[in-house]
């Protein structure tokens, strides 16, 4: 679905150039839940940016569905959800997740038909008419995955959003996007900070390290599809945070 | 109701009390010069508090007192038929239809500029400097050429006086449209640009939106500018209605209970305007689904 190939980003500062990724190879499969682990500045946001077509490789080769990011940006084949849930602030919920479909040009009809669809997905059935600040944070990222799932894209880009959630709605968050990733089969790119979530959501872990940028391992989870929460607590999960964990403090060795 | 006593009802009073109470201190002060030669060219002795209360009803006072300018208002507000020459009514009327003619005008204008600004480099670079520039040239210099050289082309009347309020408007509602039309974060901009959304969807489904709090809060500007464009348009023009003339003429006869009068008329046409706007702008916002305050 995605293929990089010695992909190389630099930005150019007024402190010099930063380079934000140096020579990334990576391929993700369809159907796939990759998570992107390392710390700040190790240009995880950024590949996921390259892939939604935000930001401008300046070297190296990707693919998106056999497309470029950019054509594959103007036929619409992703959701990005950021950081922030990045609601309208004066659209009803049920007119920011139509938001796209307005854009795209869809019926009024089929409008209203896949906003309820989408928001009964997320769990926010009977919400629609709210303004974003009447409902919490994680309902509003909530609300802001079903924004990107309206149009029905295969490929889902999420930057850190659960990053400003608490642990009790991070981890029920959690399980709600496993089980839509299980019911929709969509391919889901996902960028966080957090070892457990990574290890937890993942059928791919790329644990990644900075100045620069780059991929210093692709772990394979052997954990099963059902996932319950307690799976946390299994030797084979741990075993799994442990190498990401090593992964993580490997990239950190080049800086001492 | 207590607490809204104690927080607002007595304090305002209080001080509304005490600018009264200067001003009748200002105006015996001020009148007191011009009784005493009076009285003693008529040879007139009087007691002190008959002098006060004599400061306080000549006919053509150097600073009216307040129940005079009270009682020319009052009179002049209700008290006259609205199409009567010395209604205050009447006067702020018109001063009022070409305020809000101008405001319009200048609100659509201000809204076009900040929209080109915005959306074409070239004018970003250049029209800023020419706009802020307009707005240094004193409009009392301005306002007689206006309103000749549209007397020349043929246009008199209610629009010279509305181009004046024109001019002063637009320049709130040009800069603050600007500032809300380029308010949007960079998230909610990458969010269109994720969705391929044309420039003129990004324009209408997130940078106006994004900029209504924006256009309220320089259109209460603006207004407030509109009514004293008026006013200052009414100057030079010869009018022979609005409150500008009425100022005008008071001050030509030494009117001084009538300007004062005519002042107290514009700053109420000025309250309303603002509350106006301000009214519209929490409607809009409420609408618009703002959380209220």
């Amino acid at each position: 679905m995605i293929s990089a190939k010695g992909l190389d980003l630099t930005f150019q500062t007024g402190d010099g150039p930063v380079h934000a990724l140096s020579n990334v190879d990576l391929e993700i499969g369809k159907g796939e839940f990759v998570s992107f682990i390392g710390p700040s500045g190790c240009g995880k946001t950024t590949f996921l940016r390259v892939i939604a077509d935000l930001e401008q490789p300046t070297g190296g080769a990707i693919t998106v569905n056999g497309m470029s990011p950019q054509e594959a940006r103007r036929r619409r084949a992703y959701g990005y959800v950021f950081q922030a849930a990045a609601l309208y602030p004066w659209r009803t919920i049920e007119k920011n997740v139509a938001l796209p479909l307005e854009i795209m040009g869809i019926s009024a009809a089929e409008q209203r038909e896949r906003v309820k669809r989408t928001l009964d997905l997320v769990n926010l059935t009977g919400f629609g008419k709210k303004f974003p600040w009447q409902l919490s944070g994680g309902m509003q990222q909530r609300a802001s995955i079903a924004r990107a799932l309206a149009f029905d894209a295969d490929l889902l880009l999420m930057d850190e959003p659960f990053g400003a959630l608490d642990e009790i709605v991070r981890d029920h968050l959690n399980e709600q996007l496993l089980e839509l990733w299980a019911r929709t089969n969509k391919t889901i790119c996902f960028v966080t900070h957090s070892i457990p979530e990574a290890v937890y959501l993942s059928t791919k872990i790329v644990v990644m390290s900075p100045r620069p940028g780059r991929v210093t391992d692709v772990i394979n989870s052997t954990l099963p599809k059902e996932r319950p929460l307690d799976i946390r607590e299994s030797t084979e999960f741990l075993a799994i945070a442990h190498r990401v964990r090593e992964g993580l403090r490997a990239g950190q060795s080049y800086e001492d | 109701m207590t607490d809204r006593l104690r927080d607002k009802i007595i304090p305002v009073t209080v001080i509304l009390a005490a600018i009264v109470v200067a001003w009748y201190v200002g105006s015996y002060a001020m009148n007191a010069p011009f009784q005493r030669d009076l009285d003693r060219r008529a040879g007139v002795t009087s007691t002190t508090w008959e002098f006060v209360v004599k400061t306080m009803s000549q006919p053509k006072p150097t600073l009216p007192a307040p129940h005079q300018v009270a009682v020319n208002f009052v009179e002049n507000t209700f008290f006259r038929k609205v199409t009567s020459n010395r209604s205050l009514v009447y006067h702020a009327a018109v001063t009022l239809s070409s305020t809000v003619l101008g405001f319009a005008f200048g609100t659509v204008l201000g809204i076009l500029i900040a929209v080109g600004i915005v959306h074409v480099v070239t004018l970003d670079r250049s029209l800023m400097p020419w706009i802020i520039t307009s707005q240094t040239i004193p409009i009392l210099a301005l306002a007689p050429m206006i309103i000749v050289v549209l007397a020349a082309v043929g246009i008199t009347g209610l629009i010279p006086k509305a181009l004046i309020s024109t001019y002063l408007s637009f320049f709130p509602v040009a800069v603050g449209m600007v500032k809300g039309l380029r308010s949007p974060e960079i998230m909610h901009l990458d969010l269109m640009h994720t969705y391929n959304a044309s420039a003129g969807q990004v324009f209408w489904k997130l940078r106006v939106p994004a900029s209504v709090p924006f256009l309220f809060a320089s259109m209460k500007v603006a207004v407030a500018a509109s009514l004293v464009g008026a006013i200052v348009g009414e100057l030079p023009t010869g009018a022979v209605a609005g409150i500008g003339s009425k100022l005008l003429s008071g001050s030509y006869y030494s009117q001084t209970i009538d300007m004062f009068a005519a002042l107290v008329a514009g700053s109420i046409v000025a309250i309303l305007l603002v509350s106006l706007v301000g009214l519209a702008g929490r409607i809009t916002e409420r609408v618009m689904g703002a959380r209220p305050a």
